[in-house]
């Protein structure tokens, strides 16, 4: 069974209709013994980093989410579930993260007034690092992104992907162990956001 | 490199798609999930519906048609028309939608922006806005005014003005609509949405007056819009999604070319 966790974060249905389209039943839950017992864990999330850690703190998720991050379960991070899995995010007048990737999460801050902020739309990835998840995605592929914030993780062996926006080339898709996530929204991205659900399905980390 | 997104747009009466000029007059151009389906495969960048009815007629969304259209592509979809409550919010994000569109009823309670953006995130609310250009620049010293239902009601507000306070209220985007161009085909309006897209730091979406590839490049170009809303020239088999992509790719506007 795959869990999609409920955290209060916003759009949960879209990421479940895009399962039940490659043939993957996902529930969506906020039970702790439904999560930590569930074969794949997926972390989605849109929304701010402050509220997101207070929902997850009130309803007793944290130790749930370390937990199945901890014991090898395979466990995908997209947009704002990738961003809280970092230490420290500046949302909010600075918000401390889960941790479970070391580095932290800043605010777009373009040069060029043109580059609106949010991102929102199609951007290309560039693929830094081989993972079964990118298996039949070629490099240069377009995803679809919404987000004023963005990962930096302190180390770039855990940088699978990168994407250039307003200045800067940031980590679009990170990587560690048993734990992937996308700061674009596969659940989003045509075909080849399924494609990469679909890999996320048959993942063995 | 971000890529500008073409975004055809479903206008819905009866859970038919129609389209009309200038708002009125509009005929019925075929069923919306098949619609839907065919731009999505077809290489659209992101879908909306409007349920343009909903708000004239007092009545809540039609969240049928909103589930059907989820539920059948894997693309962005923004949704719109009679939405009033964070309620109403709730439920079209829950039906699979990821934006919500709000214009007549933001206008009457600017407060739902706020409230929107905080239970929801700002990435969720889109503000439509509707604005005519008119000579009384003492009220709408950007020579543009606000106008609700459809651009049946003037509002004295000044259309610049209100982008940018929407903005403040925590708006995710804006969606500039022309009536004086809607359904012409004559191109968009891109002096006012140009104004609006240099005076907010969110993107801004121009709608209203496609009538050919050229009509998408300027709005890109010169209004420097970030994405635009393209019906007629679709709906009515002129142009593909493709074909207008690969003339704007050829024009060097950056576009998703593959899907």
């Amino acid at each position: 069974m795959i869990a999609i966790v409920d955290y209060k974060a916003g759009n949960l249905t879209s990421v479940q209709l895009a399962f039940s389209a490659i043939g993957r039943e996902a529930v969506v839950t906020s039970d702790i013994s439904a999560i930590t017992s569930a074969d794949r864990v997926v972390f989605p999330g849109v929304g701010a980093a402050g509220s997101a850690m207070r929902h997850l703190t009130d309803l007793g998720l944290l130790p749930a989410i370390r937990a199945v991050a901890a014991n090898g379960t395979p466990f995908l991070g997209i947009c704002l579930g990738t961003q809280i899995l970092l230490n420290h995010s500046d949302e909010d007048n600075g918000v401390e993260t889960l941790g479970i990737i070391r580095g932290n999460t800043q605010k777009f801050k373009p040069s060029d007034p043109w580059q609106k902020v949010p991102q929102i739309g199609w951007n290309r990835i560039r693929i830094e690092k081989k993972h079964p998840l990118l298996d039949n995605i070629e490099d240069g592929s377009e995803f679809y992104f919404v987000h004023s914030y963005y990962p930096a993780p302190d180390n770039f062996g855990s940088v699978l992907c990168t994407t250039d926006y307003a200045d800067i080339s940031f980590a679009s898709m990170l990587g560690c162990g048993n734990v992937a996530a996308t700061q674009f929204h596969p659940e989003k991205s045509g075909r080849i956001g399924l494609r990469l659900l679909e890999n996320f399905t048959r993942w063995n980390p | 490199m971000l890529t500008k997104r073409i975004i055809p747009c479903l206008d819905i009466i009866n859970r038919r798609v129609t389209k009309g000029v200038k708002f009125k007059n509009n005929v019925d151009l075929g069923a919306p999930v098949k619609m839907a389906i065919g731009y999505s495969e077809g290489g659209c960048d992101e879908l909306v519906m409007y349920d343009i009815t909903a708000s004239a007629e007092g009545r809540p969304i039609d969240i049928g048609m909103v589930q059907d259209i989820a539920k059948s592509i894997r693309i962005p979809f923004a949704v719109g028309g009679g939405i009033a409550t964070l309620e109403d919010m709730s439920r079209v994000l829950l039906a699979g939608a990821e934006k919500i569109s709000v214009n007549s009823l933001a206008v009457q309670n600017p407060d739902i922006i706020a409230q929107g953006s905080r239970a929801f995130g700002a990435q969720c609310i889109v503000l439509g806005m509707d604005p005519v250009a008119t000579s009384d620049t003492r009220t709408c010293p950007s020579g543009y005014e606000v106008t609700t239902r459809g651009f049946r009601e003037h509002k004295g507000m000044d259309a610049v003005e209100w982008a940018k306070r929407a903005e403040q209220l925590g708006i995710g985007e804006i969606v500039v609509n022309s009536v004086d161009a809607d359904g012409t085909r004559d191109g968009f309006e891109l002096k006012v949405t140009r104004m609006i897209a240099e005076a907010v730091r969110v993107p801004v979406v121009a709608s209203g007056g496609a009538g050919c590839p050229e009509h998408l490049r300027d709005a890109f170009n010169v209004a420097r819009a970030d994405a635009a809303i393209v019906a007629g020239l679709l709906h009515t088999g002129e142009y593909s999604i493709k074909r207008l992509k690969d003339a704007l790719d050829s024009f060097g506007v950056p576009m998703r070319m593959h899907w």
